[in-house]
């Protein structure tokens, strides 16, 4: 088979895999819980009370949300299919362990980018708007794959675990929301603040979605695109070496 | 050019220091039913693992129908029936068909088709729209079986995929492959049991520590086991175990409640002298056969020798 045809047959059974992925993990209570009463709570214990304005709140509201929904399912799927015994029946299929990391990380960024969606038409419905709805999308999209890569990297460890995984991410995930911008706009940081912020891929969506809705983001958009762009591959590739590497000694 | 299904060299597998499989070669042939046994430990299915792909092997290599053993073609020929794997319990049994069938690249129209009569041939239609979750464990070994089918493989492996089952189920599995290699499919199954393998296969290898200790037709491996012939016998009263094993051409004899069965290398000679003795001290049989080794007598033979440490 030429290659073409193969990239182009694997890239399909991915997304059989992430539709078996939705049908079985967007069930789970803890990833329901975990991806979206969080950051709702989390956002509300930080704006109630205050006088925000909808513009002021939304992008950080926005980059929370897709940040913990993105990242909700990617790291659960393979621990939990270790512990069901599942993998090995998944393994011994016609698929490389990129597709079925592929698949994975679709699954997630499906979750992401619909959870993300629903925020942003109740936004909407309260008064935001969008500059760029083009610039928006295409940050949105990039922001949920490049999240949902990242979560897989949490669960390259071969444990068989769900609760471990989670807290493991969980540990990773908060200290990177306080520091990419979402309180605090990046202007607003101390010059130390914004330097570890520019190592947060969550940074740049943010600083993006305060482009969209508020016209005042800190970094040109271009930059942002492409720091989520690179941020993208190398944690799918990072996810995809590290799989490799770990799934046969799941079974 | 290839007649070869499965032809493995030299493969090897170690697990920190120890060496699950040591270097073992064979070759299957297209359309054989090739059964592999051994002892709890002995290697089975970190074999079937290199060979299906799902570990890479320390050293050697396979070929399947004459693709790299774990590449996406030799995946593709294959069906695969793993000794500890799940269905996903979340999803119907007909769902598990599909996603099988997605992965595996078969058509929807076929895979209809197919999943409707493998379910048909093993029993399960009535419950094709249940959750896994609620399935007895036959109820998923048959499940299992169908999934590795969806694909219509020419090359099926099987790791003990009746064991824990009832004589039923297990009846129709053993049918089901059969049959199936009958139609031409070349089947390579693990197994503790040795009726099975007698019965089902064209070939064992037997397989002790991670090497190959035997690999013939099982028929061959039962004659070679010639010493352990035997004549099965019991009286009307009690007779000391020491006065038969003083008979001529007993090798060895041992009692198995209420009856004794004496080892021999010439159980016809055996009888008349049994017989003859009986009737000297008036002694009454009560039923008497003679036994050929069975596939079990042969492997335990085989496993014991050079099992040094038990
Ligand atoms: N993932 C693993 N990690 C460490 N050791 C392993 C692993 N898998 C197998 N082994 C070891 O390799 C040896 C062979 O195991 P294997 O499972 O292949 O045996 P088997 O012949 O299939 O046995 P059984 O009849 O019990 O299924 C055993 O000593 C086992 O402990
Ligand atoms: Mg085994």
């Amino acid at each position: 088979m030429a290659d073409g045809a193969i990239v182009f047959q694997q890239v399909r059974r991915a997304l059989a895999v992430a539709k078996k992925d939705i049908r079985i993990y967007y069930a789970k209570g803890p990833v329901v819980i975990f991806g979206i009463l969080f950051p709702v709570f989390l956002f509300l214990a930080f704006v109630i009370g205050r006088n925000l304005t909808i513009d002021f709140m939304m992008p950080g509201l926005l980059g929370m949300v897709v940040f913990f929904t993105a990242t909700a399912i990617s790291p659960v799927v393979a621990p939990w299919e270790t512990q069901a015994r599942t993998l090995e029946r998944l393994m011994s299929c016609p698929v490389s362990i990129s597709t079925i990391i592929l698949g994975d990380i679709l699954a997630s960024f499906a979750f992401g980018v619909l959870i993300s969606l629903v925020t942003v038409l109740a936004g909407l419905g309260m008064g935001a708007t969008i500059h760029q709805p083009l610039v928006f999308a295409a940050g949105l999209i990039l922001a949920a794959f490049c999240f949902s890569a990242l979560g897989l990297i949490f669960s390259a460890a071969p444990t068989s675990m769900p609760s471990t995984v989670m807290m493991l991410s969980a540990m990773v995930k908060f200290p990177v929301v306080f520091v990419s911008g979402v309180f605090i706009p990046l202007s607003d940081l101390p010059a130390w603040g914004r330097a570890i912020a520019f190592v947060s891929p969550l940074t740049y969506f943010t600083d993006l979605a305060r482009h969209s809705l508020q016209a005042s983001g800190h970094l040109p958009v271009g930059i942002d695109l492409a720091a989520l762009v690179a941020f993208s591959i190398l944690f799918l590739v990072l996810a995809m070496k590290l799989h490799q590497r770990t799934m046969p000694r799941r079974i | 050019m290839n007649d070869a299904a499965i032809e493995a060299r030299n493969l090897t597998k170690r697990y920190d220091g120890l060496v699950a499989v040591d270097g073992i070669s064979f070759v299957v042939n297209g359309g054989e039913f090739f059964g592999f046994l051994g002892p709890n430990g002995a290697g089975k299915t970190t074999t079937v693992r290199m060979l299906t792909g799902i570990i890479q092997p320390d050293g050697g290599d396979a070929l399947l129908m004459g693709r790299p053993a774990g590449g996406i073609g030799a995946k593709q020929l294959s069906g695969i029936v793993p000794e500890m794997a799940n269905a996903y319990i979340d999803l119907s049994g007909w769902d598990n068909l599909m996603l099988m069938a997605e992965l595996y690249g078969v058509s929807l129209r076929e895979a209809r088709r197919r999943a409707g009569s493998w379910l048909q041939a093993l029993g399960l239609p009535q419950r094709k729209d249940s959750l896994v979750k609620g399935y007895s464990k036959g109820m998923k070994q048959r499940l299992i079986l169908c999934m590795a089918l969806i694909s219509d493989p020419e090359l099926l492996f099987l790791d003990e995929p009746t064991s824990g089952l009832d004589v039923q189920s297990a009846r129709l599995i053993k049918d089901l492959l059969r049959s199936l290699n009958e139609s031409g499919k070349t089947i390579f199954l693990t197994t503790h049991d040795m009726d099975e393998a007698d019965e089902l296969c064209d070939r064992v290898a037997i397989i002790n520590q991670g090497r190959l200790v035997a690999i013939d037709a099982p028929e061959k491996l039962r004659t070679a086991t010639s010493s352990l012939r035997s004549v099965e016998v019991s009286f009307g009263g009690a007779v000391p175990l020491e006065t038969l094993e003083k008979l001529p051409g007993v090798s060895s004899a041992k009692k198995l409640g209420d009856k004794y069965r004496l080892y021999t290398a010439s159980p016809g000679d055996l009888v008349t002298s049994l017989v003859n003795h009986c009737r000297s001290c008036g002694l009454n049989i009560v039923s008497l056969s003679t036994l050929t080794p069975s596939l079990e007598d042969a492997f335990v033979a085989l496993t014991e020798k050079g099992d040094g440490n038990g």
